[in-house]
């Protein structure tokens, strides 16, 4: 398994965010967290990647306990996208995408000639060569995406955490990046984990989902499993028409607008 | 991809050998300007011990120039190395120690040592490295939480801490008597001439180790750069880095700050010149201000000391008079 996680539990101050969390992700699958806003997908990312400490319960990364990992060690094995990260400071795309080395450097902190070559294969494998030289936020957003995961391609981890990294994009580079994590998979073997809004492109690409509501697990599955009309209308609390996708076999969710409700 | 990108390592030497030889050139400038003119010959001459032996001469490069222009480049160094990092640990490309008062915190401290008749090394240091270190606990308390990345919240916090520390520096200097009173006024505007070779050795001896460690610690602050959450996920101990780099950066400006007093804005010029001349990656930056505050400071010890009819100006009213303008310019760029 390349997570494991038992009875997991994390709250913040008072407030219990997750509660009770067992779940495993197979090595190589590509995993997708749904759920409602405000149901504990990042926390639950923010834990599984070591940024938070999980309060209760137990978490494996590749069968070994997380805090037996020292933190090169952990940086090695999960690379983590956020969102957004801050552009303030001038850095170009190859130094950014180069950062993701910084597991494996030396005392002194310096790349050599294979880490050089490592960052050049991220790059050209996210599609970005043509913005190497360019400055972080003179990009687009889709853009930026892209580097962001160069760098944590280029960290060779042997999983990969993006929190909704689809959130801020168009049609075109939502299809296209979930393509790309797909080729990540498929070529180099990597376990894919993402949290997710949007639950048709969940359905389309993931092998494995899991829905959150309200810090606990509702369902997890497939996704013909996971996403039928009872378990998400009950999540998410509105009238939804879940059939079959004309793309193959898998659900497509429809939320349904409230003049069509009662019609039929 | 056409253009190839340089290993980091060529990068780095060819920029710390460039910079060695303005450092060099600044020292040279150093040594022979002064209210006795004694031009470049000479001061070869004196270097290299040719020619007619001029005592009068010797004694004024070695035992008077030579003391303070190491002191000025040691300070430079400091200072723009303070910048440095207080700027990549808030994420806040203004902050710098004497912005947010921590040079003010330690020559608080300093004062209180003078007074209190302790020797300039080590006693004047600690009280001045305890000062600093009270004033970086005020503002870190201050603007804690969340609000410690807005910037306006860190320079508020940091021009009150600044006024309390001028109101105090006062108070004290009002309630000394006698001479001791003059001496400390220069020496609270940055004054670099009250040195001799042992001190700034002593000095030297102290810094140099601090900065080893800061370049140590370089690729740790660019990851800094990315936010805390994203440094852990690269791999970058967070709290330790943190206090080791609030640390070692309080006790490298408090311990200049009890040789020579308040220079201000050094941290903020040098880094954003480096930067915009090198780009934002610390492994670089850091040597880069090393060797460039150095010679920056050196410079502007120059012009104090060549400007005035007679006499001198500190230092600090040169640093201040470059800095300061620039302060305003940068905080008005970044408000758009």
């Amino acid at each position: 398994m390349a997570i494991d996680v038992n009875n997991l539990s994390y709250s913040y101050g008072n407030f219990k965010v997750l509660s009770d969390i067992t779940f495993s992700v197979r090595k190589g699958d590509f995993f997708i967290v749904i759920g409602p806003n405000g149901s504990g997908k990042t926390t639950l990312m923010k834990v599984v990647a070591g940024i938070l400490k999980p309060q209760n319960g137990r978490l494996e990364i590749l069968g070994q306990p997380i805090d037996q990992y020292t933190r090169k060690a952990l940086a090695r094995t999960i690379a983590f996208v956020p969102q957004t990260l801050p552009v303030d400071f001038p850095f170009s795309v190859t130094e950014v995408v180069l950062m993701g080395r910084s597991p494996y450097l030396g005392m002194l902190g310096l790349e050599q000639e294979r880490d050089l070559e490592i960052a050049r294969q991220a790059i050209a494998f996210t599609g970005v060569e043509h913005l190497a030289h360019r400055k972080l936020d003179q990009l687009s957003g889709g853009e930026q995406q892209r580097v962001f995961i160069a760098r944590a391609i280029c960290q060779e981890p042997e999983v990969i955490l993006l929190d909704e990294p689809t959130a801020s994009l168009d049609l075109a580079h939502q299809v296209r990046l979930l393509d790309l994590m797909e080729k990540l998979k498929r070529e180099k073997g990597v376990t894919v984990v993402m949290i997710s809004h949007d639950v048709n492109l969940a359905a389309m690409y993931a092998d494995s989902l899991l829905l959150l509501n309200k810090g606990q697990i509702v369902s997890r599955g497939n996704p013909d499993q996971v996403l039928t009309f009872q378990t998400l209308e009950e999540v998410y609390g509105c009238t939804l028409l879940v059939d079959e996708s004309p793309l193959g076999k898998f659900p497509r969710v429809t939320p349904v607008p409230g003049k069509f409700v009662g019609k039929s | 991809m056409n253009t190839k990108t340089p290993l980091l390592l060529k990068r780095l030497l060819a920029i710390s050998f460039a910079l060695m030889l303005v450092l060099l050139i600044a020292m040279l400038v150093g040594l022979s300007a002064g209210s006795t003119p004694s031009g470049i010959q000479a001061l070869f001459q004196s270097l290299l011990g040719i020619g007619e032996p001029d005592s009068m001469l010797d004694t004024i490069i070695w035992r008077i120039r030579f003391p303070r222009v190491l002191l000025s480049a040691l300070v430079g160094a400091t200072l723009s190395l303070g910048g440095l990092v207080f700027q990549a640990l808030l994420r806040n490309p203004l902050a710098e120690p004497y912005i947010l008062g921590i040079s003010g915190g330690s020559a608080i401290g300093a004062i209180i040592g003078i007074l209190m008749g302790f020797s300039r090394f080590p006693g004047v240091s600690l009280a001045a490295f305890a000062g600093s270190v009270a004033t970086l606990l005020l503002i870190l308390a201050m603007s804690s939480g969340q609000t410690i990345l807005k910037k306006d919240a860190l320079l508020l916090s940091g021009v009150m801490v600044n006024a309390f520390c001028a109101a105090v520096i006062m108070f004290l200097v009002s309630i000394t008597q006698d001479s001791r009173l003059h001496n400390i006024i220069f020496w609270l505007m940055g004054d670099l001439s009250m040195i001799d070779i042992g001190h700034a050795g002593i000095l030297a001896a102290t810094l140099l180790p601090c900065f080893i460690l800061l370049f140590w610690f370089s690729n740790s602050m660019n990851l800094l750069l990315m936010g805390k959450e994203m440094a852990l996920t690269m791999g970058v101990n967070i709290q330790a880095v943190t206090v080791a780099l609030l640390v070692v950066t309080s006790f490298m400006v408090s311990a200049t700050v009890s040789y020579c007093g308040l220079l201000g804005f050094v941290g903020l010029v040098m880094p954003h010149l480096l930067r915009l001349l090198f780009g934002p990656d610390h492994r670089v930056l850091v040597p880069a201000c090393i060797l460039g505050g150095g010679a920056y400071l050196i410079f502007c010890d120059v012009l104090a000391r060549v400007l005035p009819e007679q006499g001198e100006m500190p230092a600090g009213v040169i640093t201040a008079m470059i800095g300061a303008p620039l302060f305003i310019f940068l905080l008005k760029r970044s408000a758009r």
